[in-house]
């Protein structure tokens, strides 16, 4: 699935995800304002705005946690809007938590075993009339899930419970979910928030290595700057409920709009 | 040894064997050996070293203490795999009970009919009873389940108590059903011709001569093998499914169920499922109870005896753990069963403090159970087993 890469550059396939004029209300509370974007494929594209801009609200109407009040979110140009979010999932799009939620009273293994798709074993009637089949997959999934937690280095924590991990290897486990998948598209939220310098370099490599080999596209919100001028390319900025801009990150950076956005005055802009 | 204490052991013998193999150490071929040794040796002395009332009586306290183990391995399926706060156990209880006994009795006839009504009666075989008390259990849970499930924890307690009288009410009723408030009798107990004086004529010889010390009363050494066999099939099923990757997105679900969901789990069919699986389990211990007590009514399916006293077992136990589950069944009962001999005893003292007090027995038992919980609560929250750590057995051991 990885194999086929397509360049970010090329204009014939349709997006690998587009948002088009999503709304969404909480009572009084418009958190989505007919906000549209598309990410490409292959890119690392960075998802800021100020707090309350609906970054978050974003990632929930695509996933489908719950049904934007109006407006679509396509996949290679299929609307998925009315996806729960198992469905979602299917079509290759993972995300991860901006608190992370692991499976806290599983290991550390088993909260990634879990991820793998299509397995013979979640099945009811299989655990009991085709064992073979399923302990066969439990390896397989057990090998592959050892090596995903080599690359992000938690292999000593495999058969710790997932709820005593510190708060940077949640971050770390979260992200090693989503490669159980085999995801085209992720979507991380804040990746970096509470992750110390040392931890925060690591993801960042991860994040650049798994964009350059395995193809995988990135959709992430983030606070840090730094990390975001970094790995990001192209930035949206969004603000409430709505795309402010999209560009370069060191053009958004200079942009008159998003430091207003930022540091207020919207109100009394003159 | 006298032959009635010979044929009594005899009947020990297969229930101890399988406690032995769910309770020794070792490796499954050792284990049986050892149980099979074990079980022959207790089976032998018990009768000897115990007056035969006594034994008597701690045959159907197990046999009881057995049918609260499978609802609380129902209720572990709900409780201890998915998080479901299920307190409506006594209506399954009770559809089992009364599905089995429709499907196993026979329509009243003649005068009889005048007193007793029922909506159908078929007849079949005790087997078949069971089986049909677990699917329709499973069926009323599918239907509850597909609006209930949308509520969580304390909701969803409310609305599974409210559900579980209203079926109380429905059997207490509905004359024509289950002949309301009046008890359904003659549920047939399986193979109870071995008891009977011309013994089941299909059998030998030899096992009628084995049998002839034995009178009707003793048919609960007999009910004590199917309880114990009903309850290793239930065990080793559930076992089975809760240690495998279904069992794996059950405890995902029940731990974080929005993570689950984005990590492709359909956490609204998993969720019906354990639930339906429950039921199942809850109606097959309906069942058991049925063809034990021979006369069933609504009454016997309060909230206090076939749901509260559940949950206490299963949080007694070890909530997710199904060792922990029949664990807890035995040490809640025994304590319950402990608790009116004791009670007996002090009535003098009692009698002392008030006149009225010895009578009143039954409530200070509920107490006792009621301070129970709260030690549980209090102290250890995770039951005498814990969980265990490692979901999957399908997954190969080591490297």
């Amino acid at each position: 699935m990885q194999d086929k890469r397509v360049s970010p550059l090329s204009h014939d396939p349709p997006p690998v995800l587009e948002v088009r004029d999503l709304v969404k209300n909480f009572g009084g509370l418009r958190a989505l304002d007919g906000c549209s974007f598309s990410v490409q494929e292959g890119t690392i594209t960075g998802l800021i705005g100020p707090n309350g801009a609906g970054k978050t609200t974003m990632f929930n109407a695509i996933t489908g946690f719950f049904r934007p009040d109006s407006g679509r979110v396509l996949t290679d140009g299929q609307d998925i809007t009315s996806l729960p979010p198992h469905g979602v999932f299917n079509r290759g799009i993972c995300r991860t938590f901006q608190i992370p939620r692991e499976h806290g009273t599983m290991t550390v293994l088993e909260n990634l075993m879990l991820v793998a798709p299509d397995q013979a074993g979640e099945r009811f009637w299989n655990c009991w009339f085709r064992p073979g089949l399923v302990r066969r997959q439990e390896r397989e999934i057990r090998d592959r899930a050892m090596e995903v937690l080599e690359f992000v280095d938690l292999t000593r924590l495999a058969d710790e419970y997932a709820g005593r991990l510190s708060g940077g290897q949640k971050k770390l486990l979260e992200l090693a979910r989503t490669l159980m998948a085999e995801p085209r598209l992720v979507l991380l939220d804040e990746p970096a928030a509470g992750v110390n310098r040392t931890l925060m370099n690591k993801l960042t490599e991860n994040i650049e290595y798994l964009r350059r080999e395995r193809g995988i596209t990135f959709l992430l919100i983030e606070h840090d700057m730094d990390l975001v001028m970094q790995l990001c390319d192209p930035v949206i900025v969004m603000s409430e409920g709505r795309r402010l801009m999209e560009g370069r990150p060191e053009e958004v950076r200079n942009d008159p709009r998003v430091l207003e956005a930022y540091l207020g005055g919207q109100y009394g802009a003159a | 040894m006298e032959p009635v204490d010979l044929a009594r052991a005899s009947f020990l013998f297969f229930p101890l064997a399988l406690l032995g193999m769910l309770v020794l150490p070792g490796r499954p071929a050792l284990r049986l050996l050892l149980a099979v040794v074990a079980a022959a040796i207790v089976a032998v002395v018990l009768p000897i070293w115990l007056p035969r009332g006594i034994l008597t009586y701690l045959v159907s306290f197990s046999t009881m203490a057995g049918i609260y183990a499978i609802l609380s391995l129902g209720l572990n399926s709900q409780w201890g795999l998915t998080g479901h706060v299920n307190f409506g156990v006594a209506g399954f209880f009770a559809v089992g009970a009364f599905t089995s006994a429709l499907f196993t009795t026979k329509m009243p006839e003649g005068a009889l009919a005048a007193y007793s009504q029922q909506a159908f009666g078929l007849e079949w075989p005790f087997l078949a009873g069971v089986v049909m008390a677990g699917i329709v259990a499973a069926i009323v849970g599918f239907l509850i389940s597909i609006p209930v499930l949308r509520l969580r924890t304390d909701f969803l307690a409310i609305a599974t108590l409210g559900i579980a009288e209203v079926i109380r009410f429905i059997f207490q009723n509905e004359r024509w059903l289950a002949n309301g408030p009046q008890p359904m009798r003659g549920i047939p107990r399986p193979l109870d011709c071995l008891f009977a004086d011309p013994a089941c004529s299909w059998l030998p010889q030899g096992v009628v001569n084995w049998l002839a010390p034995l009178s009707p009363r003793d048919y609960v050494f007999f009910y004590l093998i199917v309880v114990a066999l009903v309850l290793t099939v239930v065990y080793l099923a559930l076992e089975r499914i809760s240690r495998s990757p279904w069992g794996r997105m059950q405890r995902a679900v029940r731990d974080e169920e929005n993570s689950a969901a984005m990590n492709g789990k359909n956490v609204t069919a998993r969720r019906i499922e354990s639930f339906v699986v429950g039921s199942f389990i809850m109606g097959v211990a309906g069942a058991i109870y049925a063809h034990y007590v021979v006369s069933i009514d609504y009454s016997h399916f309060n909230p206090l005896f076939a749901t509260f006293i559940v949950w206490v077992m299963l949080m007694l136990g070890g909530s997710g753990n199904n060792k922990g589950a029949i664990l807890g069944a035995f040490a809640v009962w025994g304590v319950w069963s402990g608790a009116a001999f004791v009670i007996d005893m002090a009535s003098p003292a009692l009698q002392a403090i008030s006149p009225d007090l010895p009578s009143r027995g039954a409530y200070l038992r509920w107490m006792l159970v009621a301070i129970l919980l709260a030690g549980i609560v209090l102290f250890r929250p995770q039951g005498i087993l814990r969980e265990r750590k490692k979901v999957s057995d399908f997954m190969p051991k080591g490297d």
